[in-house]
Order: structure tokens, then sequence, then C-alpha cells
């Protein structure tokens, strides 16, 4: 119950997009099976969400500990343009998944060294790799963008299992693995605890260096397997383009996700559904058939709306509107409390 | 021994007169923007092929997207005293006073692929396509394809506000003009991408019942279409025959699409704009007569008729 409560401002925001949506597009909410998989524009925006919603999982790691990782996209690049090198080259699929995964890896703790161990600040640090990254990115590819006729590994950006697509399946389970994991374990809380001081959380004995690498490297995987889906995708790997400005809409989707960007607490179902947001309004503004122009314009009044109706300020104003109508429910006139409290803490 | 090292040196030491004198010939400076694209790549594989042929001696300066590159390497050319300088040029403006130099060096200058703004009388020619042109290649293929039947066709826009994105449009428009069976239903912009193509159209797809109603997508350039063609291929549609599919550019990929019957026609952008350069600067050496302040290169069409294997094969090594 707590956790929905925490959501809901996520929730109705989705909510309203899709029925904004749905109002300017009908039959934007059907959904049929078509040759064995579910098939519609809501299963259109799962599935192209995809690369937003994995980044946004590291990144909410990244963010809760007070960092930022700029990178993200340009390791999509990288990781995109191995992947290709390698099916190309006729290399199993295993190999192709380790070893992309492993430079994924390997960019996620080369950030997370320059923030914890020279303790460089996170939009610099990562600024390197951001920059970097897509010219080591078009040194793999030769600038060329780089096809391959691989069906096995196609079958990650284009296939589908029980009759879901192979990206949502993607994003969910990695969502669910990285969320079970932080919040089974007291490492969520550790993480929170680096993130609003981290001085103090070393004090008290909690390896904060390790917390930081850790999760600049959990981006680091995300990354790779959004570079790997996009990749698949299009069934070629094109440097200049693959995952260009996506750590904007990762971090964007973060921020409607709640997850303040001075770290601290942090809720990556909350940055799920923010990347589904995003990718509601992208989507319905394909489909409404206005002109392109208008596109970036209605994406960032949505945003700027959305992101006004979760101000503390403003919810602080409207539950005392609540309050001034006699209406106000108990537990509605609790929530800044609470979040007071958590801050404290 | 030493009679053999004698005459290998008087050999190579011919050849290098030899070489020397061939040279002479002509010497040019290419100022080339940098590598952004498959297609600038080409452009400079085909120029130093040119070159190669017509036995001048090519002095080759990427800018890396610098402008202030591009100035640098051109007063290195006027310094070196080339017979001409290509510049591919970057921006079109903060042209007029390294023009000048050369000007006063009495070296013609040849602008490649774009325009720029600055007084004619400073360059020789421009060697660019028409994108207007090229667009109306595309929708008179299409008119002529579809003859009297309605045909409703979506279209792949380029980058918001980039002109050859307004240009491909704007022709495009004028050729189905007149042909009231061809509507345009739905036009958003893809950014000349393969991901965002295939996004735009599994969206055109869904608004349109299921792709059924479309006849035909129109993208600006070949890799949309390709990004395109896949979203048809896995909407269960067939690229090519249910969906028709036409673009710009003639980049290899697309001869592949095409040669598997996934694609019916594409109007390429050239990528030998030295070509035509090359002729018109030798002409102009030859007899000092000044050749047309703009040239236009052929926007040529190709369709599934044209051997598309060929092409591609003959294509793919010129670094795309």
């Amino acid at each position: 119950m707590r956790k929905l409560k925490r959501l809901a401002p996520q929730i109705v925001a989705l909510v309203l997009v899709l029925f904004a949506v749905t109002l300017a597009v009908p039959g934007f909410l059907s959904i049929s099976v078509q040759n064995g998989r579910l098939y519609g524009s809501l299963v259109d925006i799962c599935v192209r969400a995809a690369p937003v919603a994995l980044l946004a999982i590291g990144m909410t790691l990244v963010i809760a500990t007070r960092g930022i990782d700029l990178s993200v996209g340009a390791v999509m690049a990288i990781t995109g343009a191995i992947a290709a090198t390698l099916v190309a080259d006729n290399q199993p699929l295993v190999v192709v998944l380790l070893v992309s995964l492993g430079i994924g890896l390997a960019c996620g703790l080369w950030n997370g060294a320059l923030v914890a161990l020279l303790d460089l600040q996170p939009i610099i640090a990562t600024l390197i790799l951001m920059v970097a990254g897509r010219g080591i990115a078009q040194l793999v590819t030769g600038g060329t963008i780089l096809t391959f006729n691989d069906p096995a590994f196609s079958f990650i950006g284009s296939g589908a299992l029980f009759g879901v697509p192979m990206p949502v399946l993607i994003w969910l389970v990695a969502g669910l693995v990285v969320g079970l994991v932080v919040r089974r374990s007291a490492l969520g809380l550790l993480i929170e605890a680096v993130g609003v001081n981290r001085r103090a959380s070393s004090l008290v004995g909690v390896r904060s260096r390790f917390l930081i690498v850790a999760a600049y490297a959990i981006s680091g995987l995300c990354a790779a397997l959004a570079g790997m889906i996009v990749t698949a995708d299009i069934h070629g790997a094109d440097a200049n383009n693959a995952g260009l400005w996506l750590e904007l809409d990762a971090i964007l989707a973060v921020v409607i996700g709640g997850t303040s960007l001075s770290g601290g607490r942090f809720s990556i179902t909350a940055s799920l559904i923010g990347a589904l947001i995003i990718q509601s309004l992208n989507t319905g503004i394909l489909m409404s058939g206005w002109p392109p122009e208008f596109n970036l314009i209605v994406k960032a009044a949505a945003i700027v709306v959305i992101l006004t109706l979760q101000s503390p300020t403003v919810a602080t104003a409207l539950s005392g509107l609540r309050a001034t109508f006699g209406s106000a429910s108990r537990s509605n006139s609790h929530e800044p409390t609470g979040k007071a409290g958590a801050r404290a803490k | 021994m030493m009679k053999i090292v004698t005459r290998l040196a008087a050999a190579s030491a011919l050849s290098m007169l030899a070489s020397t004198a061939f040279a002479a010939s002509l010497t040019v400076g290419f100022s080339q923007i940098g590598s952004e694209s498959g297609w600038r790549a080409a452009e400079t594989t085909v120029t130093q092929n040119q070159a190669k042929e017509r036995g001048i001696d090519l002095k080759f300066a990427d800018a890396q997207q610098k402008q202030e590159n591009q100035i640098k390497a051109v007063r290195g050319f006027i310094a070196q005293g080339v017979d001409a300088i290509l510049i591919a040029p970057v921006v079109a403006t903060g042209w007029d006073d390294v023009l000048k130099e050369a000007k006063e060096a009495d070296i013609p200058v040849i602008l490649l692929d774009r325009q720029i703004e600055a007084p004619d009388s400073l360059y020789l020619t421009a060697v660019t396509s028409d994108q207007v042109h090229e667009g109306k290649v595309a929708g008179d293929w299409l008119v002529k394809d579809v003859g009297a039947k309605p045909c409703k066709v979506v279209e792949l826009q380029g980058t918001t506000g980039s002109s050859p994105a307004i240009n491909r449009k704007k022709g495009f428009e004028q050729a189905i003009a007149g042909h009231s069976n061809i509507t345009i239903a739905r036009s958003q912009t893809g950014d000349f991408t393969r991901t965002k193509g295939k996004e735009v159209m599994e969206s055109f797809i869904k608004a349109e019942g299921g792709g059924k109603d479309i006849c035909a997508v129109y993208a600006h350039n070949d890799d949309m279409a390709v990004g395109a063609i896949q979203a048809i291929k896995e909407a269960g549609l067939k690229p090519g025959t249910d969906i028709k599919v036409v673009s710009i550019d003639a980049v290899p990929d697309i001869f592949l699409a095409m040669a598997a019957g996934e694609a019916n026609a594409t109007v390429e952008l050239t990528p030998n704009m030295a070509g035509p350069a090359f002729d018109a600067l030798e002409a102009y050496l030859k007899d000092k007569k000044a050749p047309a302040k703009w040239i236009q290169t052929e926007s040529k069409l190709y369709t599934q008729a044209d051997d598309p294997k060929a092409v591609y094969d003959a294509k793919k090594g010129l670094g795309y």
C-alpha cells in the first residue's frame, strides 16, 4: 500500500498521457494477437521504451548515490558496434552476449573508478566517456553502418517469447532482478545512505566506494543490454546515432520517477514508469498525425506539467486545498511529513 | 653487384622524374569536411579515384567538421601553389577572406556538394545536386508506377528543419501535385536514422488500419527506408509489393533490399561530385572559359530493373 502511494503520481501521469492520446487517436489502446505475438500501440510503447527503461534502471542507482552517468548513450554505441562486429564475424551468440556485456561492465567500472577512487565529479567523469565513446564506436565500425544478417542475434531486438516481444522481457527481467537485489537486501538502503551523506556512511562502516563503483557498473551493464537491443532491432550498428541523447531521456525518466538528483531515496519501479511515460508521449505524438515541428514542443509541455504536479510545493498546496474543502483524507495530509521524515534520515 | 645498384638508382631516378613531370601537369588541393557519414566517405574515395584516373596529384585535407581547419587547409594549398582547390564547405558563411586570398593567388576554387553565402565571383563554380529535383524524381516514379489507381502515401521526413528534409519534401509534393489519386496521408520525421525510421513506420502502420491502406512509403533517405522495410515485414506485410518503398541517396544497403524485392526505387545522390568538377576545371585551364556558376549533378533513378545486385557490388567498395 505504501509502495502504491509512492508510485501514485507516476501512475496517474501515465494514465493521463494514455488517456489524452486515446482521445486524439481512437483505437490506440486496442491490443490483439497477430502472428503469435501481441500487437498494438501499447505493445509498441513497451518495446520502444526498452532502451530508456534499461538505462533508467542503472541511472536510478547512480543518481541515488548522488552521481550521474552521461556516458550511457555512448556505451550503447560501443557495445552495439562490438556486438555487430562479432555477429558479422559469425561468432556464436553466447560469445557475442558475454563480450558485449563485458565491454559494458568495463565502461561502467571505468566511470565508477573515476568517481569513487579518483573523486572526480560524476558529471565530468562520465562526460569523458560520453565524448570519447562515440569515437571508439566509430573506430570499431569503421565509420559505416555495420549490417549483419543473423536471426539468432536479431531475435533480441525483434523476436518474441510467449507472445511478448524480447525487448520488453529484457527490461522487465532486468528491472525485477536489480529491484529485488537492492530491496530484498540492505543494499538499497546503503546506496541511499551513501547518496545522502557519503562521509557519514563511510564513518559508520558502509563501503561507499564499492557501492558507487557497483552502481556505475550496473549502469554500464544496462547500457550494454540497451545497445544490443537497438543493434539487433535494425540489424546493424549505427555508431553515429545509436543511443544518441538517450542519456538525457534516461535522466528524465528517473526524475519523472521522483528520484531526486541530489541523491538518496530512489524507486526503480517509478523510473520504469517514467520511461513508459516518455515513450507514450513519443508514440502518441507519432500517432496523432501532427506535423513534426510540434513534436518537441508537445513533449516539453507535457513534461513540464507532469513535473509541476510532482513538485513538493504544488503537492502541499493541493493537499492544503483539499483540507480547506474538508475532504482531505488522513493519508494524504500525512504525505509531506512522511517525505520530510525520510529526508531527515 | 654495384652495377645492379646503379641501375636501380638510375631507374628509380627516372621514374621519379617521370612522376614529377606527370604530377606537374595538375596539382589539386581538396579540403573535405570529414567523414561524418558513409556518403561522405564514398565522396572522398570517388574524388581520389577520379584524380588518379586523370593523373591529377590530389592533396587531401580532412577538416574534422571544423571550418577553421578548412580555412587553414586552403591557406596551406595556396602557399604550396596548387593549380586548383576543391572545397566541400562545412558551413555556408565565413569564406570571403580566404577565397579572396585564393583569387589573388590566381587559384580557381570549386565548391563540392554544398553552396556558400559569398559573392560568386570568388569561386569558379559549385558542383551540387538539386535536392528539390531529387524529391521530384522520386515522386515522378511513384506517379508513373501507380498510374490512375488511388494511392495513400506515408512520408518519412529527414531531420525537421534541415535543408534536405525541406527540399526533398517540396520536390515530391511538386511531382504528385495534379495527381489527385495520390495523397500524403501521414508525414513525420525519422531523423534520417534507421531506428527512428522503423519506429515511425510502426506507428504509421498502426494508425492506418494495420498498414493495409498504405500504398507506398516515401523516405527522405535510404536508411529510414531500410528501417521502414523492417517495420513493414514485422507487421506481416510484404515491403515492395503490399507497400511500395521509394527513397533517396542510393546507398549500397538499399540495393540489397531492392535485389530482394523489398524496395522499389531510389534516387541517387551521387558521390561523384569531383568528376564534373575536374571536367570543368580542365576545360577552364585549357581555354580560360569560365563554366556556369552552378553545375547540377545527375539525380539518377534506380529501380529493381537496374540489376541492383551489380550496383551493390560496385558501390560497396567505395567506403559508404
